[in-house]
């Protein structure tokens, strides 16, 4: 504890301020934000090797020793276990990035952490935080300006699917799952074109489900235009396979209604005993016959079948499933047309949903089985099913594909893109160091800081690509100046080119410019912070 | 200064290793778990005694590397990885566990080389895709495909059971068994559906004395009084409650305000009960076989009736009954022109050891059979079964899908030159990390004939001259501590199953490669256990 937080009276007694105040730490001025930046530097030090295309892995482990791989920056730093305030900030600003735009997760989170570091050099030689952050703030207006004049058209329609399949490949790069690079970024192209609304330029991603299924090989991941759910008929003798399917889609269980109203009903003779009995049955026969009557040929039901129900439904040629839940009810609701309909008398015919085929897929030794649904009347709704080795891989291939179909998605909504493989970062420093000369007041150290912050991302790719990172900075740099070629940037594949407009490295302009304000405003934050008080010691441990 | 001090970012408890020290920890992890399971590889291989934690200690003995990587608690998250890996080739193909496991750690070993060599992973990584490419091409080069010819199949399906049983504790009986394996296959047509082969293990006599049964064994019992055989049996599977019924209308209860009404309301249901065996016997069925209880009295009628009733069949056993006898499972007995019953020519009870079982001879679907294994000790049964359970698995594979390659490690070594050859003409580091790939497959060779006592660097080395020189149905022979050829000694092995290890080994040792940090979160607190 520094002295600092303890006042003295004139007899040198202590003068408490603050309850409990000798249990409490403090830190403040350039101690405290030492110690901040020293616990951002140590988040993004983690994730800076997971950057690019040869980043690597983490593992990490649940506290129920349950194992997670992954290099997708969000998803490492949702699962570290951190304590530290700031840390959490970093945790923060990693996942409002994937909620905004849900790709560069990792670049963020590097970007923060070299902004930060720069800092503290600037700190160091007594410059005030408050103009540190001026300065930052001037200089992200100069490099989003500059983002805006380098960057490309991209014309989207249908024919241009082959340059979207190239933009996903991009991102899928640096996954696992790049040993079916293509097949994948395929399927993410197609989902995303099958559901988009190309007039409104919006993709609804509720219409894009992931199902995965341990077993198999990563090539057979496959894109369903249809629904997959994870469930099978409710009678192992049912169908397997329906066509023409219509499908009364209902949130009531076949089960004796149970009044909402607390009610109690006495048995008190024998009559009554048996008229109870008669109700009953008559219960599932009316049930059973209120769907066939509307000509369904296929029940989802949100609910449970009691035994008879359930065979009696067997007996009518009534195929079911049971135990479906809210949101795959849904998602069928919309793929097929169909209505939820949540009582037994509000079904007809016109509340039906209607599907080409629905079919039961079985894999394996093991007896797992999954229904398909598909040529619906809707088409927009795809499933994307995905096969691997293990539960890991099919978790990293979801959150790959997810980060895929989010810049296929952010590629839909804005054309604009700029280039990657740092040739965007290299172009933003340079512009930033230009104009940071014609600055006459403090702030331009803290913009040529900012610049050499830029640098980070394509001094972290070089160095996860193998390549000697500083030497390669510096010739695309001046490669940049003068050639006047912002497309230049680092070659991780080692293609042979440094131009990232011929391997096909884009980036979306949202993506990257969220990546920059994201990282600024953090570090904004963070550097306006100069007092932090914590009980320390939790006393009840 | 306070910011010299350490600055946890972590909660504690929680760790993180990084670089180095978590690859170092990753691949002690994975090379730890995939030493436990070499030495039960091949034909040779030894046996683990598995004793559970808990208070009666009960004891496996086995050498399905599944079975025993599922029985270890590991903690080390690579390690994990390889577990996992073992279990979906399990529940995938069924066989091929331990060598998954083992190719896997032999790939890692390779890797720890070429990291201390200053190889990026991602290289290796590159590296190993391209091997496992030219590794697949060559294995299926040199898949061949009987599939076309039944007698040859069925040959090809010998040897692949021979070859699957000659690593387990039936390989004394190995014949024996290859025959009940394949005949039980065969007999499902193609369509691979394990669910209608049923084994079952009766304790006492010999291995020799398992058997293969036409038809469904049921180990339950006929009600008191009942027919004890019945022939050209009409079935009827249900699932009803044949206790009291209740009534299921919600909030109802009995409440009566005199001891008569009791006796009323009990002979309503009682009455309720008569009418429903009632119901139930005018299916025409003379067979009744419930999933749940059947009470005193519902029993007592259906020996009046002549029925036999057996209660008590668990899900499995009625689905299956379902499935072979061809009659559906009924929850209401309202209409019975709709009811379809199951059908056999004969049930009766059999004795088997000291057990009696309900036979069903002559089921609907002639797919169904039943293999009876008998043996000395319950471990021996379990092995025993786990052991025709692999063997079973790979069979149905290979009649879907009907490729099958050379064992004896002889495809190993086809890959691993196939890859050799391949790292020779790549300029670059990768040629390095494909080389180290061709090691490792070489590996799996040089563990069988250490497993087996023999001097693996004699037989391995000789065995890749032969492959050299073109002999490439060179395998070893594991009975004389030679190189033969296996096409003499029949050693096949299912294409499906040699590929899908392939592919996951590689993918598993890529995972813990692509590793370069490990955090680990705090452990949760949990309440201390009492022991009971």
């Amino acid at each position: 504890m520094s002295m600092g937080s303890l006042a003295f009276d004139e007899f040198g007694r202590p003068f408490l301020i603050l309850k409990d105040q000798d249990k409490k730490s403090r830190l403040h001025g350039i101690e405290a934000h030492k110690s901040h930046i020293m616990a951002a530097k140590t988040v993004a030090s983690t994730l800076r090797t997971s950057l690019g295309p040869k980043g690597l892995d983490k593992m990490m482990v649940s506290s129920d020793g349950e194992v997670t791989i992954s290099n997708d920056g969000a998803t490492i730093l949702s699962m570290m276990d951190v304590d530290h305030q700031i840390a959490k900030l970093m945790v923060q600003l990693s996942k409002s990035q994937d909620d905004e735009i849900g790709d560069g997760t990792t670049g963020v989170v590097v970007m923060a952490g070299a902004l930060l570091e720069q800092a503290e050099q600037l700190l160091d030689r007594g410059i005030h935080p408050i103009r540190i952050a001026d300065g930052y703030e001037m200089a992200a207006q100069v490099a989003i300006g500059h983002l805006d004049k380098i960057c490309d058209q991209f014309p989207l329609d249908q024919s241009h699917r082959e340059r979207l399949i190239e933009t996903a490949m991009t991102t899928l790069g640096s996954k696992i799952v790049n040993r079916c690079h293509r097949q994948f970024a395929e399927i993410a192209v197609d989902a995303v074109l099958s559901v988009a609304d190309l007039e409104r330029k919006d993709v609804d991603f509720e219409l894009i489900k992931m199902e995965g299924k341990v077993g198999g090989k990563l090539e057979d991941t496959m894109l369903v235009k249809g629904v997959v759910i994870d469930k099978d008929m409710s009678h192992p003798q049912m169908p397997k396979r329906i066509k023409d399917a219509k499908i009364a889609i209902l949130t009531c269980p076949f089960e004796p209604p149970k009044p909402k109203t607390k009610h109690k009903l006495d048995v008190t003779s024998v009559d009554d005993y048996k008229k109870l009995r008669v109700y009953e049955t008559e219960k599932f026969d009316e049930m059973v016959k209120q769907v066939k009557d509307t000509g369904a040929n296929l029940v989802i039901c949100q609910w449970g079948f009691d035994d008879e129900a359930n065979h009696l439904l067997l007996q009518r040629q009534l195929p079911a499933v049971r135990w479906v839940g809210g949101p795959e009810i849904e998602l069928i609701a919309i793929a097929t047309g169909g209505r939820i309909v949540p009582r037994f008398q509000e079904l007809t015919t016109d509340k039906l949903g209607k599907a080409g085929i629905v079919r039961e897929l079985t894999f394996g030794t093991t007896k797992d089985r999954m229904l398909v649904i598909e040529e619906c009347h809707n088409s927009r709704a795809v499933t994307i099913f995905i096969r691997a080795g293990n539960r890991m891989i099919i978790e990293e291939a979801k959150r790959s594909l997810h980060d895929a179909l989010c810049v296929v998605r952010n590629l839909v909504k804005d054309h604009r893109i700029v280039y990657g493989g740092g040739a965007a970062e290299i172009a933003m420093s340079l512009a930033v160091s230009q104009e940071a000369e014609k600055i006459s007041t403090l702030e331009q150290y803290a913009m040529r800081a900012f610049a050499d912050a830029l640098d980070s991302v394509p001094l972290a790719l070089a160095e996860n690509s193998g390549q000697a990172p500083i030497q390669t900075v510096a010739e695309i740099k001046s490669r940049q100046v003068t050639e006047k070629n912002p497309r230049l940037g680092i070659d991780c594949m080692n293609k042979g080119s440094n131009d990232m407009r011929e391997q096909h490295v884009i980036e979306t302009l949202s993506s990257k410019r969220a990546q920059i304000m994201l990282a600024v405003q953090l570090t904004k934050m963070i550097l306006k912070i100069d007092d932090i008080r914590s009980s320390s010691e939790n006393v009840s441990l | 200064m306070v910011s010299m001090q350490p600055i946890g970012i972590y909660k504690p408890g929680a760790e993180e290793e990084k670089s180095e020290t978590a690859r170092m920890s990753s691949f002690v992890g994975a090379i730890a778990i995939g030493d436990l399971v070499k030495t039960t590889l091949g034909p040779k291989g030894m046996d683990k005694i598995l004793q559970s934690g808990n208070k009666n200690n009960t004891i496996q003995v086995t050498n399905d590397g599944a079975t025993i990587l599922k029985a270890i608690g590991v903690d080390n998250p690579a390690a994990k990885i390889l577990v996992d890996i073992s279990k979906v080739q399990d529940d995938e193909v069924g066989d091929g566990t331990t060598s998954v496991t083992v190719l896997a750690c032999e790939l890692l070993k390779e890797a720890e080389h070429l990291i201390a060599q200053r190889l990026h992973p991602q290289t290796i990584v590159s590296g190993w895709r391209k091997a496992v490419t030219e590794a697949r091409r060559a294995l299926e080069e040199s898949a061949k495909d009987n599939g076309a010819n039944p007698d040859k199949f069925r040959e090809d399906l010998m040897n692949i059971a021979r070859t699957t049983l000659s690593s387990k504790i039936l390989t004394a009986n190995k014949d024996h068994f290859a025959n009940l394996a394949v005949d039980a296959v065969l007999r499902l047509k193609g369509h691979g559906d394990l669910q209608a082969i049923q084994v079952i293990k009766i304790l006492g006599g010999s291995l020799l004395d398992s058997t293969l049964d036409e038809g469904f064994l049921l180990e339950k019992k006929i009600g008191v009084n009942q027919p004890k055989r019945v022939e050209n049996a009409k079935i009827l599977i249900a699932n009803t409650s044949m206790d009291a019924d209740k009534i299921k209308v919600f909030g109802s209860r009995v409440r009566v305000d005199a001891i008569s009404k009791i006796a009323e309301l009990e002979l309503a249901e009682k009455e309720k009960m008569k009418d429903k065996v009632g119901k139930i016997i005018k299916h025409g069925c003379n067979v009744f076989i419930n999933r749940q209880l059947i009470y005193n009295y519902p029993e007592q009628l259906f020996a009046d009736a002549g029925v036999m009733a057996i209660e008590h069949a668990d899900f499995e056993g009625v689905e299956r009954l379902a499935l072979v006898t061809g009659g559906e499972i009924v929850s209401t007995f309202d209409n019975p022109e709709l009811v379809k019953l199951g059908h056999c020519d004969l049930i009766e009870e059999v004795i088997i050891g000291e057990d009696k079982l309900i036979k069903f001879s002559g089921v609907a679907l002639g797919e169904a059979c039943t293999i009876v294994l008998r043996g000395a000790t319950q471990q021996i049964l379990d092995e025993a079964e786990r052991s025709l359970h692999d063997a079973l698995c790979v069979l149905a594979q290979t009649v879907k899908e009907t490729r099958t390659v050379y064992g004896g490690g002889c495809s190993e070594m086809l890959m691993a030159n196939a890859v050799s050859e391949l790292a020779m003409k790549t300029p670059g580091k990768e040629a390095l990390a494909m080389e180290g790939f061709a090691r490792a497959l070489r590996m799996l060779p040089t563990i069988i004939a250490d497993n087996a006592g023999y001097d693996s660097s004699q037989l391995v080395t000789e065995l890749r001259a032969a492959h050299k020189e073109g002999r490439n149905t060179t395998g070893l022979d594991m009975n004389r501590g030679e190189i033969a050829d296996v096409t003499v000694l029949g050693i096949t092995e299912s294409y499906q199953v040699k590929r899908q290890v392939l592919i996951s080994a590689a993918e598993a040792a890529e995972m813990i490669l692509r590793v370069d940090d490990i955090i680990k979160a705090a452990p949760r607190q949990r309440a201390p256990d009492h022991g009971h």
